[in-house]
């Protein structure tokens, strides 16, 4: 028998961006929140501090910050003749845990997708025809625009303190911005980063080649800023420990500097940590959640939190996870094609060229996890797929993050003097630019719960099937192409492109960047949750993030996880809260 | 054991001291626009050489194990005219240190069964732990080379070594059901982490492996320079001990 507390308003299931910002919207309009965080309480002022935060070992390589696998994973194959195995150590994929979630440690390169993502299957089939769309793919409209989505993408910039240029203002196209993004009320709250010399080569080389180049969106600040709700923060300082790191300047917005604060500061918000939820139960009717389970990782107990509303704000793994086991929903299968949970799970494909350049001074340990120079012109459907084999494409940026010296393993693989040799004359002259690749959803690549491996609590783990199917990988070879040329005319020695393996692995590092599972739709039949992120079934859940992308763009997430999460918190405060109901 | 005594007179030269750098705390919670002050010079220059009563104490290795790490660490990362390598920079201490922690024992690791090799899209599946993987192999290298060289692979020429950690690289040496190739892994990117992370955890002694590849290790900023093309930078690399308010360890 688990311990019953007494009901809330709401509670957020996980503490991230999603559980964060609305927990901020939901606090202020006077609901009591409560956040369920199976992660340790984490003071960004004392685990984030300067020095101890500049260690890459503990880190960049150990993955101090992240999900403890060996409490919950999932297991993979890439195909469904294989057995599924477990991720037995985070690779792929670093996935989020305790206060602030992967916000706490990502780079802050914060996109608006491209107006094509929402509507991409009715923009294909329009100038390309259905014969375009691969066999087995399963491209599917949003229900949601651009448009509706603006002020939520304007809001969520403005909270994260967003440094930028514009590309187009009201329609009108603005010179050194990106003028393939859809038209934007107004500018970003902050100036653009600073340029580093590997961005200068770029942002030269992509103009003599006649593209479009622009200064990556970030969320390190690019000077002193405090957003709308108050909140205060610091300049970044390009210290190279970004991505991977808490920040000690309180320079990268992070939920922990943003939003939680916002939400702390009503009274109205708790955060319960050691806290890991394990199911929603439901009532009889099976229309209405009515509590979610966690054990306690403290004492080890089962405890009941009731809540009038349920929002699942655990990530993509998390989120599906709890679909799952709490048997809310049918799982896809991809045989018969039936059921819907698990379905449309993608990835981020890359690509990318690397080469040598020498006589420069890089200075290739500095840098931020958003000072980048980026072209969008072969990005969505920015050119013309005619004849091309494939749909969509990829943002191709030159960025310097910072290389730290194990993680960027200077001079390959190799040992002995030569290897020595090799990684003393390469730290600072061989250069790289890359490209984030769209990721389209097929039939085969699915998220449903293995049959074998268990987690801590004893529930079955999440088994991932992925691969890269039809014509995917020819986007990415056509991207490494472009890499290639521009990498060469940045003057680089050595070209060569990078273009995704055969087959997907789970093991080096990729990007963070899962979504699918429970997508969005207009349609029950082929989505879980309509456009706001509700359940069509069951109008008091909400199963929000990127688990409700029905694919994944060229770009990173969660500029976009922003804005559809601001857009459904809107939705509560305004309408929901008078009229608990269906959003529509 | 000749290069063991080369790696403390190193140490000695070089002194073990680390001397605490006056420095403000730049992670607060106000929002800041001014840089803190730049960096000091780092402690080693400054400090006086210590005497060496804290010389390391081997934690995991037993004594063959040592002899094999020391070894094998001196030719993956070989002292040579480009500076020290990993043995004169601690790096075995730091594997040692590994190995006896968490890591070591797979912490953090999904460690549930059933056990099954799978494709090498699905990543590492051996129920071995990291420390067990180098207890298991250590011996059967030593067997080896016994068998060609009579010795044990410490004790062999520097060309021998190279040719039997070639062998493990490429699996070519026969571990019995450990493959060589994953030994080797673990071994190669152990060395090279304990070259390239702080010198806190014991490798990478006074930088020298950040000195290598002109990487500057802990700085509190690069706000001024990251625009600055052709100024280099010229500040001293720093480590966290440098900047910690914790006593150093004489006085
Ligand atoms: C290294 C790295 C770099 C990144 N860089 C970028 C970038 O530059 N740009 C970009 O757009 N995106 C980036 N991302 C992705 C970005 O961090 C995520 O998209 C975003 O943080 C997701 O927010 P979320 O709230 O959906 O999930 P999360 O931040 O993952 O939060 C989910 C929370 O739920 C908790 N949780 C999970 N399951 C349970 C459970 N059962 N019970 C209780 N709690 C649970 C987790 O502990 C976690 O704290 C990066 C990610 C990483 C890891
Ligand atoms: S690069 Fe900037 S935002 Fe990132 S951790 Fe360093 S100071 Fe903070």
């Amino acid at each position: 028998m688990s311990k019953k507390l007494p009901s809330v308003d709401a509670v957020m299931v996980g503490v991230g961006w999603t559980g964060g910002i609305l927990a901020a919207e939901l606090t202020r309009a006077g609901l009591s929140v409560v956040g369920l965080e199976r992660g340790q309480s984490r003071d960004a002022n004392v685990e984030f501090a300067f020095p101890h935060i500049r260690d890459e070992l503990k880190y960049g390589i150990r993955f101090g910050l992240m999900q403890d696998v060996s409490r919950d994973t999932l297991t993979f194959r890439n195909s469904a003749d294989q057995m599924a195995l477990p991720m037995r150590q985070l690779g792929s994929f670093l996935l989020g845990n305790g206060t602030g979630g992967a916000g706490a440690h990502w780079n802050g390169q914060t996109w608006r997708w491209t107006p094509y993502d929402f509507e991409i299957y009715s923009q294909t089939v329009k100038r390309y025809g259905k014969g375009a769309i691969d066999d087995g793919m399963l491209i599917q409209d949003w229900g949601v625009t651009y448009q509706e989505l603006e002020p939520f993408f304007d809001k969520f910039e403005h909270t994260a303190g967003i440094g930028g240029t514009a590309g187009n203002l009201q329609g009108k196209v603005q010179a050194g911005g990106n003028p393939f993004e859809g038209p934007r009320a107004r500018a970003y709250p902050n100036p653009p980063m600073k340029r580093s010399q590997l961005g200068d080569l770029f942002q030269n080389a992509t103009q003599n080649l006649g593209y479009h180049p622009f200064p990556g969106p970030s969320a390190n600040m690019t000077q002193a800023y405090t957003n709308p709700d108050g909140q205060a923060l610091g300049a970044c300082m390009y210290c190279g420990f970004c991505e991977r790191f808490g920040c000690d300047y309180n320079a990268k917005a992070s939920p922990n500097n943003t939003v939680l604060p916002t939400a702390l500061a009503t009274g109205k918000f708790e955060v319960r940590h050691d806290a890991n939820v394990v199911r929603v139960n439901m009532d009889s009717s099976k229309k209405r959640a009515v509590s979610v389970t966690y054990v306690d990782l403290i004492t080890g107990e089962e405890i009941e939190q009731p809540a009038e509303m349920i929002f699942l704000t655990s990530f993509t793994f998390g989120n599906v996870k709890l679909l799952m086991v709490s048997g809310i929903g049918d799982i896809y299968d991809p045989v018969t094609n039936k059921g819907i949970v698990g379905r449309n799970y993608t990835y981020q494909l890359s690509a990318g060229a690397g080469g040598t350049i020498t006589g420069k001074d890089f200075k290739v340990f500095a840098g931020a996890g958003s000072e980048s120079v980026v072209i969008d012109d072969f990005n969505g459907d920015h050119f013309d797929h005619t004849g091309l084999g494939f749909l969509h494409g990829g943002s191709i940026s030159a960025s310097s993050t910072g290389a730290r010296p194990i993680q960027s393993n200077p001079g390959g693989s190799g040992w002995g003097s030569a290897w020595k040799k090799a990684a003393a004359a390469a730290y600072n002259t061989s250069v790289g630019i890359g490209a984030q690749v769209a990721s389209l959803p097929f039939r085969q690549n699915h998220l449903d719960l293995d049959p074998t491996y268990r987690d801590a609590y004893g529930h079955p783990l999440v088994r991932m099937t992925f691969d890269y199917r039809g014509n995917e990988r020819k986007r990415s070879q056509y991207l490494a192409e472009v890499n290639v040329k521009i990498l060469t005319e940045m003057g680089a020695k050595n070209v060569a492109g990078r273009s995704v393996p055969e087959h997907y692995t789970i093991v080096p590092y990729q990007s963070t960047h899962n979504q699918g599972g429970a997508i969005m739709g207009m349609d029950p039949a082929n989505s879980v949750v309509n456009p706001y992120m509700q359940h069509h079934q069951v109008s008091n859940l909400f199963v929000v993030g990127a688990s409700s992308f029905p694919h994944n763009s060229g770009f990173n997430p969660t500029g976009t996880v922003g804005a559809v999460t601001y857009r459904l918190a809107d939705a509560i405060v305004k309408r929901y809260i008078k009229a608990p109901g269906p959003l529509t | 054991m000749s290069e063991t005594n080369e790696r403390r007179n190193f140490l000695k030269g070089l002194g073990l001291v680390a001397v605490t750098v006056g420095l403000g705390r730049p992670g607060l919670v106000e929002a800041q626009t001014a840089p803190p002050p730049a960096p000091a010079p780092p402690a080693m220059e400054m400090a006086a050489p210590s005497d060496t009563s804290t010389a390391y104490t081997y934690v995991f290795f037993n004594p063959v194990e040592i002899a094999f790490i020391e070894a094998a660490v001196a030719r993956l990362i070989p002292k040579d005219n480009l500076g020290p390598g990993a043995l004169e920079a601690g790096v075995s201490y730091y594997i040692d240190g590994q190995l006896a922690g968490w890591y070591g024992e797979a912490g953090r690791w999904y460690w549930q069964g059933p056990w099954q090799q799978g494709t090498p899209q699905q990543g590492y599946q051996l129920p071995l732990k990291p420390s067990e993987v180098y207890r298991a192999a250590i011996p059967r290298i030593n067997e080896v080379t016994q068998k060609q060289y009579k010795a044990d692979f410490a004790d062999l020429k520097a060309d021998q070594q190279d040719k039997v950690l070639t062998g493990l690289e490429k699996g070519d040496i026969d571990l019995g059901r450990l493959p060589a190739t994953t030994f080797f892994a673990f071994l190669l990117q152990n060395t090279k982490e304990g070259f390239f992370a702080d010198p806190t955890y014991g490798g990478n002694a006074q930088m020298v492996g950040w000195k290598l590849i002109g990487y500057p290790g802990v700085q509190p900023t690069y706000a001024q320079i990251i625009e600055q093309y052709k100024t280099p930078f010229t500040a001293p690399p720093m480590s966290i001990a440098n900047f910690t308010d914790d006593p150093p360890h004489s006085h």
